[in-house]
């Protein structure tokens, strides 16, 4: 071989690295520029620098509240996905292999249908003449419908939905690692199985439960399409909002100026969190 | 093994209806007779699916979404299998970076590459058009592509190779004739994977498509905004028909297992 292997590895990478290049960086950087430039409703955008969209997101108590909920829907079901996903891991991992293939399809398999089609049968369930509340009502437990429909509450119960797989498999990752022998000595001395669980499974099932946990809230935080179904026109999340800005009201640098707060807030709280992780399982291991 | 008590039984019955409740939904919806949303439906009847053929914004748009798909996927599979090569094989400077920044369109919250994109073509003039559309999608689904066909490559065993070139053979003959082989269900694997992604993204596509290169996605998201009808019932039950029928031919290639979690089938 001529080459260098540095050189040849590159001279393979070189398709992507220049679509990526051109195609991605060169992208973010003018959106981050674009959220400095000015914006007239008669002239559009403007070529000037400055801060003021970042001064406007921040003085306004509107977005406060906005970025206050997405943060809120994202941390609940961040919650509710641990609290699902590591019994699921968990029970998942001492199935038969054969019932085990049956489960992953049913619990991995929506991750391949289009979020648009499942947040379309949740907007069936939940409405106010939707299959829940009609059942309900059938049944004599209610009166009146419960309002599920364009509520947080609505869009958290959707978004585990789209979410849960992903923490699952984190948590699955990170029990196929643990040491099953660990289990079998604290059975053999007696232990039940909810000790054993919380006490042996559970802190090897951590890791996997603090990195799936990084992956569902940064989701969650920048979902689009499951907000804006089942939230309408009031229930408004940032990502709804910057796409509202883009769309509707044109005001781009405003809008790039959104995204760009969410973007920096989401990796400023993965950094922490994965800060915390680290100092906890360091704690752990010393 | 241990099996699993009563109530972890419970517990994943639960779970698994509440996975499915959503997709059974959709599909019960869409075979109602009736003009209006019913489940469980009155009657059966194919009425809705007749009536997609009589809508050719649908129409119009799944062609867009299965030639979109098959271009990005297939473009993605071309950039990222040398690259995957290069990374999964070799040891240099700069390895991680790179797999880094191939993988980080995962990392950014779609909303943003979304805009990012839609800023960009609409600087160089590109906006709204189908190739301007395909290279976005590129970007979004070479990960998913870079990490099946890097699980492929990392498994190789170099003998082979060592042999074949020992033997004389040129890096082109041990690449077609030893490495290729081993890594196509990687590669065929990926590209399925890639395709479903293209085939479903909404977030990013909302942002750069014009009228005429709106995809299904996209017309399902504005139709649903205005109305839910059984109509888009019967088009998501036509897409979840279609995403099954490549599970399944990813699970006879690849292993859907192996897929979805990294094991399984090898």
């Amino acid at each position: 071989m001529s080459h260098s292997p540095t050189r040849r590895a590159w001279a393979l990478s070189a398709p992507a690295l220049l679509l990526f290049g051109t195609m991605l960086l060169v992208p973010l950087i003018m959106t981050f520029t674009l959220s400095l430039h000015s914006f007239d409703f008669y002239k559009g955008i403007g070529s000037d620098y400055s801060l003021h969209n970042y001064v406007a997101v921040f003085g306004d108590s509107y977005y406060w509240e906005i970025f206050g909920r997405t943060f809120a829907i994202a941390l609940v079901t961040t919650l509710i996905c641990a609290v699902i996903g590591v019994p699921m891991a968990y029970f998942m991992s001492r199935m038969g292999s054969r019932m085990r293939s049956v489960m992953i399809l049913v619990v991995l398999g929506p991750l391949l249908i289009s979020v648009v089609v499942r947040t379309l049968g949740w907007a069936i369930l939940l409405g106010n003449r939707g299959v829940i509340n009609t059942a309900l009502k059938d049944w004599g437990l209610i009166d009146m419908p419960i309002k599920m429909m364009y509520t947080s509450g609505g869009i958290v119960l959707a978004l585990v939905h789209v979410m849960v797989p992903f923490m699952i498999l984190a948590v699955w990752a990170a029990l196929q690692r643990r040491d099953p022998s660990t289990e079998a000595a604290a059975e053999s001395l007696g232990a039940s199985a909810w000790t054993t669980f919380r006490r042996v499974v559970l802190p090897q099932a951590m890791p996997g439960v603090l990195s799936g946990s990084l992956i569902v809230f940064s989701l969650s935080a920048s979902s689009f399409a499951t907000p804006a179904i089942l939230g309408g026109r009031r229930m408004k999340v940032v990502a709804t909002v910057v796409y509202d800005e883009f769309m509707n009201t044109l005001n781009w640098p405003l809008g790039a100026a959104i995204a760009i707060v969410l973007l920096v807030s989401v990796l400023v709280i993965m950094v922490s969190w994965n800060r915390l992780i680290e100092a906890r399982l360091g704690k752990a291991h010393a | 093994m241990r099996h699993n008590g009563i109530f972890a039984k419970v517990f994943m019955g639960l779970f698994a209806l509440f996975m499915l409740a959503p997709i059974i939904v959709v599909i019960g919806v869409s075979l109602t007779p009736e003009g209006f949303l019913e489940f469980p439906p009155s009657g059966l009847s194919l009425r809705w699916f007749r009536a997609i053929w009589d809508n050719p914004d649908f129409i119009a748009a799944a062609w867009i979404s299965l030639k979109l798909g098959f271009w990005a996927a297939t473009v993605a599979t071309v950039v990222a299998v040398p690259a995957a090569l290069a990374i999964g094989r070799q040891k240099f400077k700069g390895r991680e970076a790179l797999l880094a920044f191939f993988m980080s369109p995962l990392m950014v919250p779609t909303v943003i590459l979304g805009i990012a994109f839609l800023r960009f073509m609409s600087m160089i003039g590109i906006s709204g058009t189908f190739f301007g559309l395909t290279l976005c999608h590129v970007i979004v689904i070479t990960p998913y592509i870079l990490r099946l066909v890097l699980a492929s490559v990392t498994g190789l065993d170099g003998d082979a190779e060592k042999a074949a070139a020992a033997l004389g053979a040129s890096d082109w003959t041990i690449f077609r004739r030893i490495i290729l082989p081993s890594i196509v269900p990687g590669i065929v694997g990926g590209w399925v994977l890639a395709f479903i992604t293209s085939f479903d993204e909404l977030t990013v596509t909302i942002f750069i498509v014009n009228p005429s290169t709106t995809t299904l996605p996209v017309r399902l998201f504005s139709y649903i905004a205005q109305t839910t009808d059984p109509l888009v019932a019967s088009v998501s039950t036509v897409t979840i028909i279609f995403t099954v029928v490549l599970m399944i031919i990813v699970d006879r290639i690849y292993g859907l297992d192996r897929l979805l979690i990294g094991e399984g089938k090898k």
